[in-house]
This record gives structure tokens, C-alpha cells and sequence, in this order.
């Protein structure tokens, strides 16, 4: 008996879809060919230094910087387009906030620019002020609010629309460790919820905490890309770290580092060891090359190992 | 330590664009237009324009008419000005009436029949002599007072025969009458006077006036523009003080599109379905509604304390009182979107209002202006807006009349929106 045709499953489209970007203002390349996809219900981490076209990429993907070359696709329509505009959000780092306003009329605000009305723009409102626990702060004009409540303001003001795919662009600069927990909070009950998010960050931490992949990016260019695991073992396989801070910070200890095939910043050396015995050679070499060791620690790669392995920078350059 | 702090504070000025302007460029701009205005060169100083309807025709209107026209500081029109190469007809009492209460001048004679046969009155009015009406148009309170003066003037140094005749029979009247003897030598100094007055006519120098010589002339005046107001200047005040503000307003209101860009909001909202035509849009809607309730605030606040009669010009004070809106409204957006900075708007937008305001009429009437200069103010939206309001409160003149005004507004709108927009593309794309 001959089977029944299968219908086929017609692939659904990425969430979002970056192709060959590139963008320079003057001689600067700021995005310089970025390609990538965002997977559904995916947080992908953007993790670089300042400067390095996170937010350049953001604001490509937004519209709000024409790219020289390059497609972006929002649920596979044009990001240009009026249907990609509902799909996507956008948090912006800087405050973009009325400060005369409160925070309901900010969102209300912000709700009627995306076509919110009546009852949608009432529910969505409602929502947001829950979403990012300011609904008793609702009538405080946003002048009066603290650091921490505008920034969660102006993150729920990039999802007043409720959209499918969020951009998050440092939505944490400048607050408090507490606020930031709270904001992680936020974030994961979006991710909860299924949605597919980019959030940019040069903190190495939130982006272990948060996202699933993480893009290195550098000089707009990405130079890794994969689950925090990956880059790791992409960068360093089985190996650990040794770091090693000197009682004297001079020009031989940073060329005896270079010689043992280290990484050497800020009077500290850092070298990558297959095995946790090496370490005693390592101290051995040092002493006799009359180079003093004022402490010594062994620890496991981690995604600052990673760029730092990279570029030869830290993160935070 | 004085030192470094004035260097300081020199190197702050030099790279503050706007404050220099602000410091060197609007005081020499400001002391050009007052000293063009009030202390120009001799020809530039403004005739007052002067209507005359000469009913009479007689040889003594006539010699009155040119002895006006032989004043340089006179600029006596008997007709209107030809229209497509066609000459106009003198003008009548009624004519020159409706063209005092059209703006055309601010001051007019009616030289009415009779004039000619008894122009010259002493003593005793005579309710039945006929007497030279002088229509005026009281908003401008300088033309018929130097008109009034120059009459006198004029009757004395053009009718010197005329005058001593009258004078003589007074004399006879109410003296008892001259001996022959003294009648005489009258009839000999009244011919030469007539032979000199002949001798000018026809073109040769004149000996020196006596300028005790003389007596006035009867004149009537009469208000026929603004006769049963109680202000004559408010209602040009209101709008004029008005425009200068609404303008000052509304360069701040648009303003807010800087603040936008400057607090990353305006990224914000073009990354929503808000297009960049439909913000200007916006914006323009809120500068110009502003602007008209300012207005209403305005002339509302002349109504209930100045007493202008503001109920009766309501339909033609929405006509003008909206373009003049949606011109300061555009005025507004463009120097925003001409600016990179609010910093930057503050001190463009103070230069760019004041000249105009200074120009455009809103610190002193026009009609004061050099002719160059009054032309000079109708490329500023505050004279039109003036001249709108003047002919709505002022002269009474119906909405259908007040369509150049309104084109003129409507149009600097128009043009001012289409640059904003332009500029503001900027903002659209980097």
C-alpha cells in the first residue's frame, strides 16, 4: 500500500536575519559585513567593548542608521517595513523618556506611536506598568523616578507594543546591583514567555547569566559565535588559566610573559595550562629569571578569557 | 588670578557662536534699523501721504492744492494711481473717503463747492461758508496734525491776496470803515500782492513770505477709519505685540523637536510607525495651536480691558488669527530644524525675531518707516499679520478683503514647512 503523501512542514522564518552589514561613517567601519540569525525564543547575546558596533548594529536593525550594504529581515519581512516595525522593539540605551511625563502618559505615548488604541493601548499599558513593578509609580511624573525605575521605564516602553522580537541595547548602563537584579528578572520573565531577544552588553556576566549564544563582536566584526560553552572550548579546549599578578610591574616582566607565550595587562599575566602541575614550572621559571610572584591563581576560561584570548583586550578597554 | 578667569571666560565667548551673535551682531543690527528708522538722511524721512477732492475748482482751490503740492514734506495724490496704463478720475469726497478708510492714505481734503468764493474766515464762524473737511484716519495720529499745520501754512504763503482781502473787509465790518484814503493804499498793496502771487505762478522767484502775513483757514476734521473706538492704537498693539511673541513662542515650541533628538526620544518614536512628515506634522499642529490661543488670549484680555470691540470681528480675527498661526507655527519648525542644538536655537531664534519684529512693525508702527523700509517689512511674517489685523479691527473691513494678507501667510507657511522638512531629514537617517 502506497503511504500517503506527507505534507511538507514549510520552514518558518528566523525571527530575525542579518546579512552581510556593513556601515562606516567616514573612514570608520563600524559594521564591517555582520551576519547572523536569531534563532525563536533565543536570547543571543551581543558582548564586545565599548565602540566596538553593537549599538551601530541595533540601530541598523531599527532603521534608524541606513546600512551601506547588507539585508535585515524581521520574521522574514523587510526591516524597513511597516508589519516588521510591529515585530520588533526596541530599548535604546540612553533614557528616551519624557521627563515631564508620567509614567503612564509615557507609555500611553509611546503605545499611540505604535497604533495602540483604547482598550489595547489600556491592557498594554496596564501590562507594562507590572512588567516592570512601576504600576504605583504610575502618575510620578518620570523626573521624579530613580535611576533604576527609568531604566525599566524606558525598557517597557520598547515593548508597549508588545512586539515578537526585542532589542535590548545595555539596558543596564549606570544602575545599582540591586536594580540590575531586577531588570535580570524582567528580562528572564521575557524569555519565559518565548520571546526572541538581542541584548547588547559589555558586561561578561549578564551575558553568561542571560543569553543563550553570545556573539563576540570587535571592530564590527563578529570573531566568535556560540553557547557560552562553545566559545570556551573553541577558545581554549580542556585548558585553564593561570593568572599571575608580579610584586614589580616593569618592561622585563611584560617581555619574559610574551616569551612564556602569556598575555600580560595591567601588571598582570595570564597563561593557558593543559594541566594544574605546569603551574610549579611556571613559578620555577619566574624565579629564576628573577621576576617575583606576589600571587598566583588557577582558574577556569570564561567569556573575558575568551575575548581576551581573542583580541588580546579586555573587555572593558 | 584675574587673568586665567578672563581668558577663560574670552575662550567660552569665541566658541559660543550664538552668545557672540548675541553680544556684537544684534546691537549693530538693532542700532542700523532705529538710526534708518528715526535718524536717516534728510530724503529718506517719509512724506505724509495727503488725498484731495477738489469740489470747487476755483482758482483759489486750486492755488491752495499747489501751494500743498510745493510742501516736501507733503505728497498730494488728486487721483488714484492709473491702473493698467489707464488714467484714473480725480478723486471726489466720496472716492477719497473710502480710500482714507481703505488704508490708501491716512489723511484727505474735501475742498467743497463755494470754497473759492469766501476761503478765508476771521472772527465769528460762518455756519454757512463752506468749510475744507479734513478726513483722517486716526491710527496714525502724526499725518493729520502736519497736514492740519501745513494748511495754515499754505493758505498764508499761497493766498497772501486772498487773505488781506478778507482781512481788510473784517476790518471795514467790525472798524467802522477805512477813510478813502486808507481804502486806497489797501486796493494798491492787495493788486501787489495778486501780481506777485501771478509772477509765481508762472514760474518766477518768489520774494520772501512775510510770515506774520495771514489767517487761518476754516477746517473740519473728521474721523472716517476707527471714529467710534475707544483705543485708536490697542487693537494695533494686540497684534503686534502678539505676532512678536507668537513667534518667540513658537521658536521655543518647536524647540521640543531638539529636546526629542538631543533625549534619544525622537530615535524612539521614528522607530514606531510615526513617520518624520507626521511628527513635523504634529508639531506644527501643537506650535500653531499655541500660537492662536495666545492670540485669543490676547486680544480677549484688550477686549475686556481696552474696551476693543472683539465680538463683532470674530469671523475675520479666526481668518487671521489662523494663518498668522500656521505662518509663526512653520517659522517655528523651520528655525528648529535649521538648528543642531537648543543651545544653538536660543540665540538664533532671540537675532532672527527681534529684526524681524523691529522691521516687520511690531515695535513701532510702519507708517513711521522710511518708504525702503516699510517695503523692507513686507518680507516679514509680523507686517502681514499687522496689516490683517489692522483691516479686521481697526478699519472694519470685511473677511473677503483680508485674501492678500491670508495668501501671503498661508504661502510663507507653506515654504517655511516644505525647507523644515527638508533639513529635518537629518534626523531621519545617519
Amino acid at each position: 500500500m502506497a503511504s500517503a503523501p506527507v505534507a511538507s512542514i514549510p520552514s518558518l522564518p528566523f525571527p530575525l536575519r542579518i546579512e552581510g552589514l556593513v556601515k562606516r561613517f567616514g573612514d570608520l567601519t563600524a559594521v564591517n559585513g555582520i551576519t547572523l540569525e536569531l534563532k525563536s525564543g533565543e536570547c543571543l547575546g551581543l558582548l564586545g567593548p565599548n565602540g566596538a558596533g553593537k549599538s551601530t548594529l541595533i540601530r541598523s536593525i531599527v532603521g534608524r542608521v541606513v546600512p551601506d550594504r547588507g539585508t535585515v529581515s524581521v520574521l522574514g519581512e523587510r526591516a524597513d517595513s511597516a508589519g516588521a516595525r510591529m515585530m520588533l522593539g526596541w530599548v535604546p540605551q540612553e533614557l528616551a523618556l519624557y521627563p515631564k511625563l508620567t509614567c503612564r502618559e509615557n507609555l500611553e505615548s509611546f503605545g499611540e506611536y505604535h497604533g495602540l488604541r483604547r482598550g489595547a493601548l489600556k491592557t498594554a499599558v496596564a501590562w507594562c506598568l507590572d512588567w516592570a513593578a512601576l504600576t504605583d509609580r504610575a502618575q510620578e511624573p518620570v523626573k521624579n523616578l530613580s535611576g533604576g525605575m527609568k531604566r525599566r521605564l524606558n525598557m517597557a516602553a520598547g515593548l508597549i507594543h508588545r512586539p515578537k522580537v526585542i532589542l535590548m541595547d545595555e539596558p543596564t548602563v549606570g544602575v545599582d546591583p540591586q536594580s540590575r537584579n531586577r531588570i535580570f528578572e524582567m528580562i528572564e520573565k521575557l524569555r519565559g514567555e518565548g520571546i526572541s531577544m538581542i541584548y547588547t552588553t559589555h558586561y561578561m556576566e549578564e551575558a553568561e547569566r542571560l543569553c543563550d549564544r553570545i556573539a563576540i563582536i570587535d571592530h564590527g566584526r563578529v570573531i566568535a559565535l556560540g553557547t557560552r560553552d562553545e566559545l570556551v572550548r573553541n577558545a581554549f579546549a580542556s585548558r585553564s588559566e593561570v593568572l599571575a599578578r608580579f610584586a614589580s610591574v616593569d618592561d622585563s616582566v611584560a617581555a619574559w610573559v610574551k616569551q612564556r607565550g602569556g598575555l600580560y595587562e595591567n601588571g598582570m599575566a595570564q597563561f593557558t595550562i593543559e594541566h594544574a602541575t605546569e603551574i610549579a614550572g611556571l613559578l620555577d621559571a619566574a624565579s629564576r629569571a628573577g621576576h617575583e610572584l606576589a600571587d598566583i591563581s588557577l582558574r577556569k576560561p570564561n567569556l573575558e578569557s575568551v575575548f581576551l584570548h581573542l583580541t588580546g583586550r579586555e573587555l572593558r578597554d | 588670578m584675574i587673568f586665567p578667569i578672563v581668558r577663560t571666560a574670552l575662550i567660552s565667548l569665541r566658541r559660543d557662536r550664538g552668545a557672540l551673535a548675541l553680544s556684537f551682531i544684534l546691537p549693530i543690527a538693532f542700532f542700523t534699523i532705529f538710526a534708518v528708522i528715526f535718524g536717516g538722511r534728510r530724503d529718506s524721512t517719509p512724506k505724509v501721504s495727503l488725498l484731495v477732492a477738489d469740489e470747487d475748482h476755483s482758482a483759489a482751490s486750486q492755488r491752495l492744492i499747489k501751494g500743498l503740492e510745493r510742501e516736501g514734506s507733503l505728497s498730494v495724490k488728486r487721483r488714484p494711481a492709473a491702473k493698467q496704463g489707464v488714467e484714473q478720475p480725480d478723486y471726489t469726497a466720496a472716492t477719497a473717503e473710502a480710500a482714507v478708510k481703505a488704508g490708501s492714505a491716512p489723511v484727505a481734503l474735501i475742498i467743497p463747492r463755494g470754497f473759492g468764493e469766501n476761503p478765508i474766515s476771521f472772527g465769528r464762524a460762518d455756519p454757512n461758508r463752506p468749510t475744507i473737511q479734513l478726513l483722517k484716519d486716526s491710527s496714525d495720529m502724526v499725518a493729520p496734525q502736519v497736514v492740519a499745520g501745513m494748511l495754515q501754512k499754505v493758505a498764508m504763503t499761497s493766498m497772501p491776496d486772498i487773505m488781506a482781502e478778507q482781512g481788510s473787509k473784517y476790518m471795514d465790518e467790525y472798524a467802522g470803515g477805512f477813510t478813502p484814503e486808507q481804502r486806497k493804499r489797501i486796493d494798491e498793496g492787495l493788486e501787489a500782492l495778486r501780481q506777485r502771487e501771478s509772477a509765481e505762478s508762472n514760474g518766477q522767484p518768489a520774494a520772501p513770505a512775510d510770515s506774520n502775513a495771514g489767517m487761518p483757514i476754516a477746517v473740519a476734521s473728521r474721523d472716517v477709519v476707527g471714529e467710534n473706538k475707544n483705543n485708536p492704537m490697542v487693537s494695533f498693539y494686540a497684534a503686534a505685540i502678539g505676532v512678536m511673541f507668537l513667534l518667540f513662542t513658537a521658536s521655543s515650541a518647536g524647540g521640543s523637536l531638539l529636546d526629542e533628538a538631543e533625549s534619544g526620544t525622537l530615535d524612539r518614536v521614528l522607530s514606531s510607525r510615526v513617520t518624520m512628515g507626521a511628527l513635523l506634522a504634529g508639531k506644527l499642529c501643537f506650535c500653531s495651536l499655541l500660537a492662536f490661543a495666545q492670540l485669543i488670549l490676547m486680544f480677549i484680555w484688550a477686549w475686556l480691558v481696552f474696551k476693543i470691540d472683539f465680538p463683532s470681528h470674530i469671523p475675520g480675527f479666526v481668518v487671521m488669527g489662523l494663518s498668522t498661526a500656521f505662518a509663526v507655527g512653520a517659522f517655528g519648525m523651520l528655525l528648529a530644524s535649521i538648528c543642531r542644538t537648543r543651545a544653538q536655537l536660543g540665540p538664533l531664534s532671540t537675532l532672527v525675531i527681534l529684526i524681524m519684529s523691529s522691521i516687520g512693525g511690531s515695535m513701532f508702527p510702519r507708517f513711521l518707516m522710511p518708504e525702503a523700509m516699510q517695503k523692507a517689512g513686507l518680507l516679514t511674517i509680523n507686517a502681514w499679520a499687522i496689516d490683517g489685523f489692522t483691516k479686521v479691527f481697526w478699519r472694519d473691513e470685511p473677511v473677503s478683503h483680508l485674501w492678500p494678507q491670508v495668501l501671503v501667510l498661508l504661502a510663507v507657511g507653506v515654504v517655511l514647512c516644505a525647507i523644515a522638512r527638508r533639513l529635518a531629514r537629518r534626523w531621519e537617517y545617519s
